[in-house]
């Protein structure tokens, strides 16, 4: 307990992203709730890859951490957009009301 | 190390919280507050494990920027009156599917976590050693404008596209609204614009006829 390893990272980082799955398929309110629940799936991903690459000594990892971040901020950003232009046209964004596709 | 394991509790006990009131939290507003507290939280684990530009890069990027983007989002589309419970509702059948799929994949990296072990010498994918002797943000600056410009510069441009993306995605053209309009500006001259009259005593011009 005492002893912090790589194995209580690697735990923290999947409970965060078992609670980004699960706030994906439980979330009834809108779908801001879902783009924050992937944004908790890959701040786990980050988790891992910082660990891996501190407790095996290789920097790549943290590299990749910055690539993995950006490419969230850009998802955000559109994910963001989609939702705005779908509010205006349809007046809400509840996720019972997204069912344009019949999905 | 006991001061590691006190505040590696404390930091990651309040990332699995702040996740969870994200989740489960009643108004919007409240669970961009939580990710924000998650994202601080989590900042603060990497600048103590040892990689402080990337916990330093996550406090101003993601604190600053993208969840202010989320909170201006939310608090501009008028959802945070949308107080529902997401149990109580319209019957859902995708909630006990979404539980079953989420604990199974809980359960599976518990168990490759549970079961992890070092092979030896197995770490030689890459020649990137973590220096001891400089700084984190001197060695990941060293290598990142170096040997890795390519994956920088692919970074940016995703950057670009996803700003060039979102602007067009939420551009349109309002109408009634009064405008400047510079090539009309520009394109006067001076004979659709100076006329020269004789203005004759005591009578006036008539202008706009």
């Amino acid at each position: 307990m005492i002893e912090i390893g790589l194995g209580h990272y690697l735990t923290l980082g999947a409970i965060i992203f078992f609670l980004g799955v699960i706030g994906i398929f439980l979330n009834r309110k809108n779908v801001i709730v879902i783009l924050m629940s992937v944004e908790l799936i890959l701040l786990s991903v980050n988790i891992n890859l910082i660990s891996f690459s501190i407790f095996s000594g290789d920097l790549l990892g943290q590299i990749f951490t910055m690539l993995i971040l950006t490419v969230a901020a850009a998802e955000a950003a559109i994910g963001l957009a989609i939702i705005v232009i779908f509010y205006r046209n349809k007046g809400s964004i509840r996720v019972e009301d997204i069912h344009e596709m019949k999905g | 190390m006991l001061a590691h394991a006190i505040f590696f509790y404390f930091f990651s006990i309040l990332a699995i919280f702040s996740a969870l009131m994200v989740i489960t939290s009643r108004s919007t507003v409240n669970s961009v507050f939580f990710l924000i507290l998650d994202f601080i939280s989590v900042g603060c684990l990497f600048i103590m494990v040892g990689a402080e530009f990337l916990g330093m890069i996550l406090l101003i990027v993601y604190v600053g920027a993208v969840a202010v983007l989320f909170l201006f989002v939310v608090m501009m589309l008028n959802v945070a009156q949308q107080k529902q419970s997401w149990f109580i509702g319209k019957k859902s059948t995708h909630i006990p599917s979404g539980l079953l799929v989420s604990l199974l994949i809980f359960l599976e990296l518990l168990v490759v976590i549970g079961g992890w072990k070092y092979k030896e010498n197995v770490m030689s994918s890459s020649n990137l050693v973590i220096d001891q002797s400089i700084t984190n943000t001197h060695a990941i600056g060293s290598v990142m404008y170096t040997d890795y410009i390519l994956y920088f510069q692919l970074s940016g441009i995703i950057l670009l596209l996803s700003m060039v993306g979102a602007i067009i995605l939420t551009y349109r053209k309002r109408e009634n609204v009064k405008t400047q309009s510079y090539i009309k500006q520009i394109s006067r001259d001076k004979s659709s614009a100076v006329a020269l009259v004789e203005v004759e005593f005591n009578k006036g011009v008539k202008i706009d006829d």
